[in-house]
């Protein structure tokens, strides 16, 4: 079985965005990047698969700026066996111009399985996954939580739903977008590193995979969410329960 | 402005973020039907079509459980009587409407909190930590709503029910479901509870919910959330997560007890009626976005308030 996994260059979980200064966008400027988290249980995923003899290769694909080589890196350095850099240059992509590229990449590779992460964690849009399954016309599996390959044209996939799991036999190919429940992804160590820089890189552009990219919206501009106003500080459990008394309704 | 509104039903019962989509429908325009597809599904219909501001409910007869991979073309085939196709975010909005989106060649816009014009709205990125202004340039636009950032609509005298039946298309490669685990529970659903009891890595152990927070819970008749710390410690269910890749919620109370305040975390949780935080730290981060914070050891402070109630 092959698998193309499709990585995403995001400013790194643990820092905290700033706004340009005219409010037209994030200044992602000086930031931390990282592999998108659900990324990294998607690469997880997909390397354990070949650990267990299951999977034959695993190709990475981002599609990106220049910098998104470092992403690629990672997954090399993770397990996986080549990568594939689809150059977007500076502009910003939307969610269907990426299902579109990866599409391009899909029907070129032609892998079994197609693993994603749940949901990029800049735009938090949760739609690139189900969006080139469709293009794909393949079925899909969002959120997965638990990935079993029952035969070599089955999977059957447990993932998160609202209120609970849900249990769904998926034949290939196919999606699946990864849960940060999946897996723990793996700490890359410097000698992975080292080997990763042996690994290809392919970089391709969106006009040598036959995709014009158009605007379907346009970004007005951002903001941070209104403050709370300050709270205060209450010294006694007594003190706590007639604050609430007085200001809402829902105490016994 | 014509819409269709996809209707969210689990076990028989109609998912009441779906009321919260209809007032966002009607900030949009005035023409709404609303489309429910499943099986059985006569009652969630009849409710739905009593939902204020629905002018037509279309009652789609399908299996029981029809796939995302066969529903989403049933919906492209409607949708082209119709300008916005608009969902509450949920598990049903997430698995098919990028699917009708892409079928349609234009983009989703998912999890709005706020609808400015016909084609301008507001959207949390980053954790919550930016509010992002976009305007779509596609002549049809799939969006969903985050069911918090809009009120529940009201009943009206029920809208003319058009039953059609459905064909799932068998050739199309579609999963099919094998089982779902849903915990029974007494108490109300977290995305709809007035009162959330959320509880962190503190509490050290599941017996720690079931000893310290079922119980106030149980008094405030408050649904339980948790922090992700918890629910990797195995504390509480993933379904209790509250958060950036959990559920959010803006229940009138939201008690945060043992949590630190991260920042995805807060995504899950800021926009609740009152927050109370109890932590031993008093430069725990959750305080500065708390009304009431009380510093102090839960495993005393817990029992206290509960006893007090
Ligand atoms: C991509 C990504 C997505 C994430 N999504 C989510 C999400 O959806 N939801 C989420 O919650 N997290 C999420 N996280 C994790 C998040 O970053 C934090 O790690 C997590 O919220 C911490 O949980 P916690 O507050 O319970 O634990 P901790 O940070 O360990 O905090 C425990 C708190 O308990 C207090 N405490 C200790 N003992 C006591 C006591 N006896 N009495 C009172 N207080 C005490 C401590 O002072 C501390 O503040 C995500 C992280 C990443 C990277
Ligand atoms: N630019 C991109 N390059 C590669 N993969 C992407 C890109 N954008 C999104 N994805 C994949 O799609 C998933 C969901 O992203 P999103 O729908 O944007 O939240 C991510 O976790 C990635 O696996």
């Amino acid at each position: 079985m092959k698998i193309l996994v499709a990585v995403k260059r995001v400013v790194d979980a643990n820092v905290k965005v700033r706004l340009k200064a005219d409010g037209s966008d994030v200044d992602v400027g000086a930031a931390k990047m990282s592999m998108n988290p659900f990324d990294e249980n998607a690469v997880e995923a997909a390397v354990r698969l070949k650990e267990a003899g299951q999977a034959s290769e695993i190709v990475a694909v981002s599609v990106g700026p220049a910098g998104a080589q470092d992403t690629l890196r990672h997954a090399l350095a993770m397990g996986a066996d080549r990568a594939i850099l689809i150059d977007s240059g500076d502009v910003a992509i939307d969610a269907l111009s990426s299902a579109k590229l990866l599409r391009q990449v899909a029907e070129r590779e032609q892998p079994q399985l197609i693993l994603l992460g749940k949901q990029a964690i800049d735009e938090d849009a949760a739609v690139v996954g189900p969006m080139l399954a469709a293009l794909l016309n393949r079925p899909q599996a969002v959120a997965a939580s638990q990935i079993t390959v029952e035969s070599a044209d089955t999977l059957t996939v447990v993932r998160e739903i609202e209120g609970g799991q849900q249990t769904v036999r998926v034949p290939l190919p196919a999606v699946v977008t990864a849960d940060l429940r999946l897996n723990e992804p793996r700490y890359v160590k410097l000698p992975n590193l080292m080997q990763a820089r042996k690994k290809p890189i392919e970089t391709l552009t969106p006009e040598a995979l036959g995709v014009t990219l158009s605007a379907h919206h346009r970004l007005l501009g951002v903001n941070e969410p209104p403050a709370r106003a300050a709270g205060q500080r209450v010294n006694s459990v007594e003190e706590l329960i007639n604050r609430l008394r007085a200001d809402t309704r829902v105490l016994p | 402005m014509k819409i269709l509104l996809v209707a969210e039903h689990h076990q028989g019962q109609l998912r009441p973020a779906t009321r919260h989509a209809v007032t966002a429908a009607r900030q949009l325009g005035e023409q709404i039907d609303a489309v429910i597809a499943g099986a059985d599904l006569s009652a969630v219909a009849a409710e739905l079509a009593t939902l204020a501001g629905i002018n037509r409910v279309l009652q789609l007869d399908t299996a029981a459980q029809i796939s995302p991979e066969q529903l989403a073309p049933a919906l492209v085939n409607l949708a082209a009587d119709y300008d916005v196709i608009l969902a509450a975010a949920g598990t049903l909005s997430r698995d098919v409407l990028p699917r009708v989106a892409a079928l349609l060649d234009v983009n989703m816009l998912p999890d709005l909190i706020r609808i400015e014009s016909a084609d301008t709205f507001v959207r949390p990125t980053y954790a919550g930590n930016v509010q992002a202004r976009v305007q779509s340039l596609d002549a049809r636009r799939v969006l969903s709503i985050r069911a918090p950032a809009f009120a529940a609509t009201g009943t009206q005298a029920a809208a003319p029910i058009e039953t059609r039946s459905f064909a799932a298309d068998a050739s199309q490669p579609h999963s099919s479901w094998l089982a779902e685990v849903q915990p029974h529970s007494d108490r109300p659903e977290l995305t709809n509870a007035r009162v959330v009891v959320s509880g962190g890595r503190a509490l050290g152990s599941a017996e720690g919910f079931d000893t310290l927070l079922h119980p106030l819970a149980s008094k405030l008749n408050a649904a339980i959330g948790a922090s992700r710390a918890a629910v990797d410690e195995g504390f509480a269910p993933n379904e209790a997560q509250v958060g950036q890749t959990g559920v959010v919620v803006a229940p009138e109370l939201y008690i945060a007890i043992g949590i630190s305040g991260a920042v995805q975390h807060l995504a899950g949780m800021k926009d609740s009626g009152i927050v109370v935080a109890i932590n031993s730290d008093p430069d725990a981060p959750i305080f500065q976005h708390a009304d009431y914070s009380l510093v102090g050891d839960l495993f005393s402070v817990v029992p206290e308030l509960t006893a007090r109630l």
